[in-house]
Formats: structure tokens, sequence, C-alpha cells
């Protein structure tokens, strides 16, 4: 073996059981493991720990309560309950087992041949699978039972076969998503066979998901099984669960107590297989459990925590204190995430900026600097796991930080509003256009369908879309990138803004359709007296719009001042550094023109 | 949307097809001899030859198939072997307490498993954790194990409502709401388990998506949003898992039916497949096929109307 051989091995045996630890910390999968195993144990050693026959009858003893002899008590004919379900797990388990190689022997062969190959296997393997997944279960199963006979094993083949679908489904899809990943492409140049790629690397990636698809399987077949002994069309030798189930229900006024020990070991071999699969799921996908409790306050919460408790930082900055031409004034915002890998982390540290009304402020900085994030506070939108730990943010003299959900929502008229960075994301790919642009007018604004109908379409001239009224009939996916981000600058529009905050507006777009989003965004400014807010990482954008930068590293605020200042005259070294990285080896930038065609943009 | 419907349609008769041949050739490939079984086993050889000629299972098995399609091909699906019945006559008087059943089943299953999943969703801590865990155990335990629990807790102890029968809606209407009320509720636990966690891990993952925080800033009321925009997303998801478990309802009505004595279609398979009383089986596969492949298409329709992204192929 390599030395790489031995490590990776080495850190595979360590993931392994790291997996086992975590399994065990989920508090329903160690009970869950146990009673399977427990159960496991007993039908296997029936013999042993049952000594007694489970056919032999003795009506004097008939329905006899527990005792030393017969731990559960007798049934109706006097047979021990205890040997009974002892026995009858044998024939249950076994042909479950039957169903579950049967089931993963076919849906892995087929799901890694179709997944890995595709073509025109992959498209028979998809009618076989839809074939059998329309196919009543139950109605296929009697009908084998009346082909076969009494032959539990022929009817539990059938059922494994009929339940393939699912594992072939399963593993072919995730074939599907690790075939064309970079390393199983490295590994196919470096002129590994299929058959070696198939079973070292891609069988690893279908392994979890199907250990636990297998728990399923076998669950299901329990329960199927156990139906079939249950209408008398099972095995018709010996004892079985669903059986017992049967005898109990025909004497169910009788002798309610005999269905008590089939429905209980019935009900706990089904729950254990499904409960431990889950929790192997979350353990797989590792949704840590106890991030959940944290995550009960909400971006609203966190909003109203800051209302009083936490005092805002600054000594004497008080609403007074913004100067007059300050539209909006953040002041010592702070800002923490709470994530379960990383604990408590403050991401924006003390920040304070202003923009000026009817300027433009540019935000910039590298990604992960924090610009979004802070973005996104002064917009009330920080997602869960965010809280604002300090500091306000003043809009025309009013905290926002300080309103109430209710309050906070009504803001928003007249307020602050968003334009996004992923046009496409960002619109509800089930409403028209029309739908969405509309929705805030009447709801928020509460105007009536047909004012709000010519509000929109006025919108949608106003950011130079040509046919608005063939634009708000059409849906998301019907419209260009561009086209999509003229429609979210329409809909920031619509709820009559003074300040917009717009976020890397133009990064997702095509380059050819950035300059024109630009120009409409500067003339929309211009126009309208808006103040904006421009977060980018585009220092040459940046220069063209803003009046005003400030310049984000880290989480804070290195340097902040007019756009002359902060680029000819940094002060910062950090500041010298980006522009220093820009300018290195970038074409310069054409002039922002808006194109006269803007509507196909 | 024309053209989905056509090949959607194409592809639904050749699995009917390729179902009825299955079966067809299946319970008569057994070897076992289907006049002997349908006569019972005190007959005589004369006898049970005399049949086979009557009921023409003397002939080779394609002509049978072939003859019987034809037979479905003209309304025609043949009569009982064992009662004096015409097939479709049989089924169709079962069917309808069958798909009372189902029918109300997948109603209750969706409205119940809908809410579950909201609240799931929207209330993340203990509420969370408890409808999870019950999810996970109603889709663990078998149906029929849930039917026999709430028979002997409901009808037996507290005799709250029948343990068997059925009552026709025509007849008695609370009478028909009261004698399914327990079969619905068994069947209908495995369904709102399954349907109720896709709801749920679709609000949450929904929820997360940039256009709703966009929807946010746009000032619109978070109840709007839920409702308006999440819901609607979250529909077509949903929907493809309640046609599933349609499919097993039906599975798990055979059941069901068995235990609470209704004379559905369920019932009837298992009576006809003990007897070998072929031409009621290929009676019931045919309508239970066919039901699945008219739900699925509805199904289908419905997820493209409700979310215009969704291609129909």
């Amino acid at each position: 073996m390599t030395l790489t051989g031995t490590i990776a091995y080495t850190i595979r045996a360590r993931r392994r059981s790291q997996t086992l630890a975590r399994l065990m910390r989920n508090p329903l999968a160690a009970p869950a493991l146990v009673t399977m195993a427990a159960i496991v144990l007993l039908v296997a050693l029936a013999d042993i720990l049952a000594p007694l026959d489970p056919d032999a009858t003795d009506l004097v003893n008939s329905l006899a309560a527990p005792s030393w002899q017969h731990p559960m008590g007798t049934d109706g004919i006097g047979r021990d309950i205890w040997s009974r379900i002892l026995h009858g797990g044998q024939i249950t388990l076994l042909g479950a087992l039957l169903v579950l190689t049967i089931a993963v022997v076919i849906g892995l062969t087929a799901g890694l041949t179709a997944g890995y190959y595709g073509k025109w296997l992959d498209a028979a393997a998809s009618w076989g699978t839809s074939l059998t997944l329309a196919l009543p279960v139950m109605i296929v199963l009697l009908a084998a039972r009346a082909a076969f006979g009494p032959n539990l094993f022929a009817i539990m083949g059938i059922f494994g076969l009929l339940i393939a679908p699912s594992v072939y489904l399963l593993v072919r899809n995730s074939v599907r998503g690790v075939r064309n990943e970079l390393y199983v492409d490295a590994a196919r140049v470096s002129g590994l066979s299929d058959a070696r790629i198939l079973s070292r690397h891609i069988l690893a990636a279908v392994r979890a998901p199907l250990i636990i698809q297998a728990m399923f399987v076998a669950s299901v077949a329990i329960g199927v099984q156990a139906a079939l002994d249950f209408l008398g069309l099972g095995t018709s030798t010996g004892p079985t669960w669903g059986g017992m189930l049967s005898e109990g229900f025909s004497q169910v006024y009788k002798a309610p107590q005999l269905l008590f020990w089939p429905a209980l070991i019935l009900g706990l071999m089904t729950a254990s297989l499904l409960v431990l699969g889950n929790a192997l799921r979350d353990t797989v996908e590792d949704r840590p459990r106890a991030a959940r409790r944290h995550r009960k306050g909400s971006a609203q919460d966190s909003v109203r925590s800051s209302d009083g408790g936490v005092p805002a930082s600054g000594p004497g900055s008080t609403p007074s204190s913004v100067p007059a031409d300050v539209l909006l004034a953040v002041d010592g915002v702070s800002l923490t995430y709470n994530t379960p890998r990383d604990g408590i982390r403050e991401i924006v540290h003390d920040v304070s900026l202003a923009v000026r009304r009817g300027k433009v402020l540019g935000l910039v900085g590298e990604s992960g600097s924090g610009k979004t994030q802070l973005a996104f506070s002064i917009l009330g939108l920080l997602p869960e796991p965010a809280r604002i730990t300090g500091g306000r943010v003043i809009l025309d003299g009013t905290d926002l930080l300080t309103l109430s959900p209710m309050q906070r929502r009504r803001s928003r008229i007249g307020g602050v509003a968003y334009i996004p960075q992923e046009p496409m994301a960002n619109l509800d790919p089930c409403f028209t256009i029309g739908d969405q642009l509309t929705e805030p007018l009447r709801v928020a604004r509460g105007m009536s369908r047909a004012e709000a109908k010519r509000t929109a379409e006025d919108l949608l001239s106003a950011v130079s879309i040509v046919d608005p009224e063939a634009t708000m009939r059409r849906y998301p996916h019907e419209i260009s990138g561009g086209m999509a981000q003229r429609v979210l600058i329409a809909a920031a529009l619509s709820l009559d803004p003074k300040l917009l905050i717009a976020d890397e507006p133009t990064t997702a777009l095509d380059v050819t359709v950035q300059s024109g989003v630009l120009a409409l965004l500067r003339r929309l400014q211009r126009e309208r007296g808006l103040a904006v807010l421009l977060v980018t990482h585009d220092l040459g954008v940046a220069a063209e719009l803003c009046d005003d930068i400030a310049v984000l590293r880290n989480g804070r605020i290195v340097e902040s001042g007019s756009v002359e200042d902060v680029f000819y005259r940094p002060s910062a070294e950090y500041t010298r550094d980006l522009l220093a990285s820009i300018f290195a080896d970038a074409p310069p930038r054409p002039d922002l023109i808006e194109p006269a065609s803007g509507g196909n943009a | 949307m024309v053209t989905f419907i056509i090949r959607r349609l194409i592809s639904g008769v050749l699995l009917l097809g390729a179902a009825t041949a299955s079966v067809f050739f299946f319970m008569h490939a057994s070897g076992t001899n289907v006049a002997r079984a349908v006569l019972g086993t005190n007959a005589s050889l004369e006898q049970v030859e005399a049949k086979a000629a009557e009921l023409g299972l003397d002939r080779p098995l394609i002509v049978q198939y072939v003859d019987w399609l034809t037979g479905v091909l003209t309304g025609d699906m043949g009569d009982s072997y064992t009662k004096s019945q015409s097939v479709s006559d049989l089924v169709l008087s079962r069917a309808s307490v069958t798909l009372s059943l189902v029918i109300v089943t997948v109603l209750v299953t969706t409205v119940i498993a809908v809410v579950v999943g909201m609240v799931s969703a929207r209330n993340r801590g203990w509420i969370d954790q408890v409808l999870q865990g019950g999810a996970v155990l109603g889709t663990a335990l078998p149906g029929f194990w849930i039917a026999l629990v709430l028979v002997t807790i409901f009808a037996v102890n507290l005799k709250w409502f029948p343990a068997t029968g059925y009552v026709a809606f025509a007849k008695d209407p609370a009478g028909w709401a009261m004698s399914l009320a327990l079969p619905v509720a068994a069947l209908a636990v495995a369904g709102v388990s399954g349907v109720a966690m896709q709801v749920r891990s679709a609000v949450i993952e929904l929820g997360q998506r940039e256009f709703v925080r966009t929807l946010v800033s746009h000032g619109l009321p978070p109840r709007r949003i839920l409702f308006r925009h999440i819901l609607r997303n979250a529909a077509s998801p949903a929907l493809v898992i309640v046609s599933l478990q349609f499919v097993g309802m039906l599975s798990g009505a055979v059941v069901v039916e068995q235990i609470f004595s209704m004379p559905g279609l369920g019932r009837l398979a298992v009576s006809s497949t003990t007897t070998s009383d072929i031409p009621v089986v290929m009676g019931i596969v045919t309508f239970m096929v066919t039901t699945v492949i008219i739900v699925n298409l509805v199904v289908d329709l419905l997820a493209a109307w409700l979310n215009p992204k969704v291609r129909l192929r």
C-alpha cells in the first residue's frame, strides 16, 4: 500500500468511526439499534430460548395467563405465545431478508449501470420503474399467491422485484450526481477501468443512502409479509406474526390480549428499523440537532432584542447628531452569526456609515468582508442564524432596529428598497411578472387592481422595458436575466423608496447587459433624486457611479470618504492594495452608456 | 400540452397492457389447475376437464389472452368463474366502496399533511421534534397494524365507531361517515406522515430562498408570503408524493377492507385470488391500473398548472 493510500484509508476509517459516534449521540438511535438487535437475537435463538413446540395445542390450558412456563400465556387452543412469537419471527425476518437481498442486488446493479452508462439502458430502466410504481403491489402479490400457492418465498421474491425500483432510483440518482464530479473524471483520465471506478468511487458515494433505504425496505417488507399472513395468504406452516394477529383479531371480543404480543413485536421491529434509518440519515446529512434550539430567534426577534438591552456604541451618538444631509446613518452596528459548526461568531464589528440624500455610497470590499450582511441588516432581511448585537440604523430620524415587525413592514413603503444580486432567483417562478409587480402595490400600498396594473406598466416603462403589457403576462423563466433585473428594479421603485440598496446588481448578468443596467440605475438615481447604497466588489463600477465610498474589510470599515479622496488619495494600506490589484492588469472599463434598445437587455 | 396528454395516454395503455399480460400469464402458468381450484378439491377428474373445456382453459394461453383483450376492448370483461355475475358488474359494484375509502383518505391526508407540515416547519423546537417523531412512526407501522389497534380501542372497547361494515352514502350520509372513519384513519396515517414531511422540508427550504427574502423586502405580510408563495411552490413536489401514496393506499385498502369487512375491491381480490377466479382478478387489475394512470395524469397536469416552470414531458 502506498503512503497516500494508507493515509486515505486511515482518514476513511476515522470518518467511519466518527459517523458511528455521531449516530450514537442521536437520542433515538441507540434504543432503536438495541431493540432491533434484541429482536433479531431472540428470533435467531428461538430454539434455545423457547423450547416449547409453538404448534403444540393444549386445550385444557387455553388462554392461560402469563406464568413461569408460559411467559406470555397461551392462545385460544393452548399454544405457548412466547414460543410462537419467537419462532414466528424466523419466517418473517427471513422473508424480509429475501426481499432486501433481491431489491438491493437488482436495484444496485441496474442503478449503477443505468446511472453510469446512461442512454437506452437508463430509458428502459426508467420505464420499468414507472411500470412497477403504477402497480398496486397488494393485488400483484395476491395474484402471485394464487399462482404459486402458499409459497411465501416466491411471493416475497416478487415483492423484492416490485420494490427494487425504489433502490434503483436512489442509486441511479446518486450515481448521476457524482458521475461528472472532478474526481471521477480524474480517475477516468488516469486510466482506471469502469468497474474499478464504479466499485471504488461511485459505490462509496451511494453507500450511506443505500443503507438508509435498505432499512426502509426491510421495514416495509416485514409489514407487507405480516399483512399477507394476516389475510391468510402467507405461509401455511408454522406460526407467523401476521397469522397470530389474525388469530387474535378473530377473538378480539373474547380475548383481546392475544393481539397484544404480536402487535407489540411487529410494531417494535418495523419502527426500530425506520427510526434507525432516519437517525442514520440525520447523521450522514450532518444535521446537528443542537442547532435547532438556537433557531427560535428570527431576524425580527433579533431586531426587537436590540431595542433596549444593547447600548448604542459611540459616545454621544443620538439621532439628533445625524447631520441634516444624511438620509441613512448606520451607527456602530455589530452582527453575529450562530452556526452549529463555529458557534457564535461576530462578522460585522461596530460599523458606522452615512448615505447622503440623493447621493450614491459605494460599499466596497472583497467577498466575505461582510458587505452583504451589513446591507441585509439595514434592510431587516438577515437570515435566521444572524443577530444584530448592537448599534442603530437611523433612516430619516427613525431607528429602524427599534420598530416592531409590523411597523418595520409598513416602513418599507417610502423607505429602503432592495435590488438583489441574482435576478432569476429573486422572482417567484409560480407567478407572472405582472402578479409579482402588482402584489406589493395592492397589498402594501392599497391600490385597486386597475390602478396597480397601470402603475406597474409605468414602472416597467421607466426601467426601459419596451413592451410592458406583454412582459406583465410572462413568467420569470420566460424572460432574460437582464430583463429580470429590470423587473426587480421596477419592483423596488414600486415601493416609492428614499433609499435603494443594490447588492452587486450586475454581477450575475452577462457583460453585455451589465453596463445597460448600471446606466439605468444611474439615470433613475438622478431623475428621482434617490439615495443609493451600492454594494460591489467592482471598484471600476464604484468609481463610475458613486459619490462616496466606504471600504469594508473583515467586517470593519477601514476607510470612508468622497470617491476622490478614497480612490485618489487612499489613506489606508488596504485600500491601496485593493486599487493596485485591480489596475495592475485589468483593461480599462468602457464608459457607461445606456443602450438605446434597452428593452432587449 | 395536448401532445403531453396523448403521449401519457399511449404510455398508459402500454403500461396497462404490460400489467394485465404479466398478471394473466402469471396466474395461468403457475401450475395450479385453474379448473380444479374453481371446482374445489372434491371434484372428479372428468368434472375438472369438462369445466376446463367450458371455460376455454384448454386453449393456448396466448389465444386466451388475446380473447380476453378483444373482449375488454369491446367492453366485455367476461363472467366470473365462481359467481353468476359479469366481471364488469361485479367490479363496478365493489369499486364505489374502495374509491370512497381511498378518495376520502387522499383528501384527509392532504389537508392534515399540509397543516402538520407547515406547523412543523414554522415551529422549530419541541413541536417539530414531536411531529417528526410521529411521522417516522407513522411511516414505519404497517397500515393494517394501525387498523387493528384502532378497532381494538375505538370500536371494541370504547364502541365509538362501528367495528365492521360499510354504509352507502346515498343511504345514510352520517352512517357512511361513521363507517369510514376508522378505515380512513388507518389508511391515512402513512400518507400523512410521508406528505407532511415533504411539505415540511419544502416549506423550510423555500423559506430560505432568495425570492422569499425579496418578497419580504416588498413589504408583504409573512402570512401572505407563506400561504400564497411558499405553499404554491411547495405544492408540485407534494402532489407527486400524494400520487405515490395513492397507489400505496390501493394496496393498503385490500387489508383494511378485510379488517373492517367492507365489501370493496380489496376483499373481492382476496376471495377471487384464493378461488383462482381469473376474470375477476383481471378485472380488478385493469380497473386499479387504469385508476392509477388517470390519477397520475391528473396530478401531473395539476402540478404544471400550479408551477408553470414544471415542463410537461
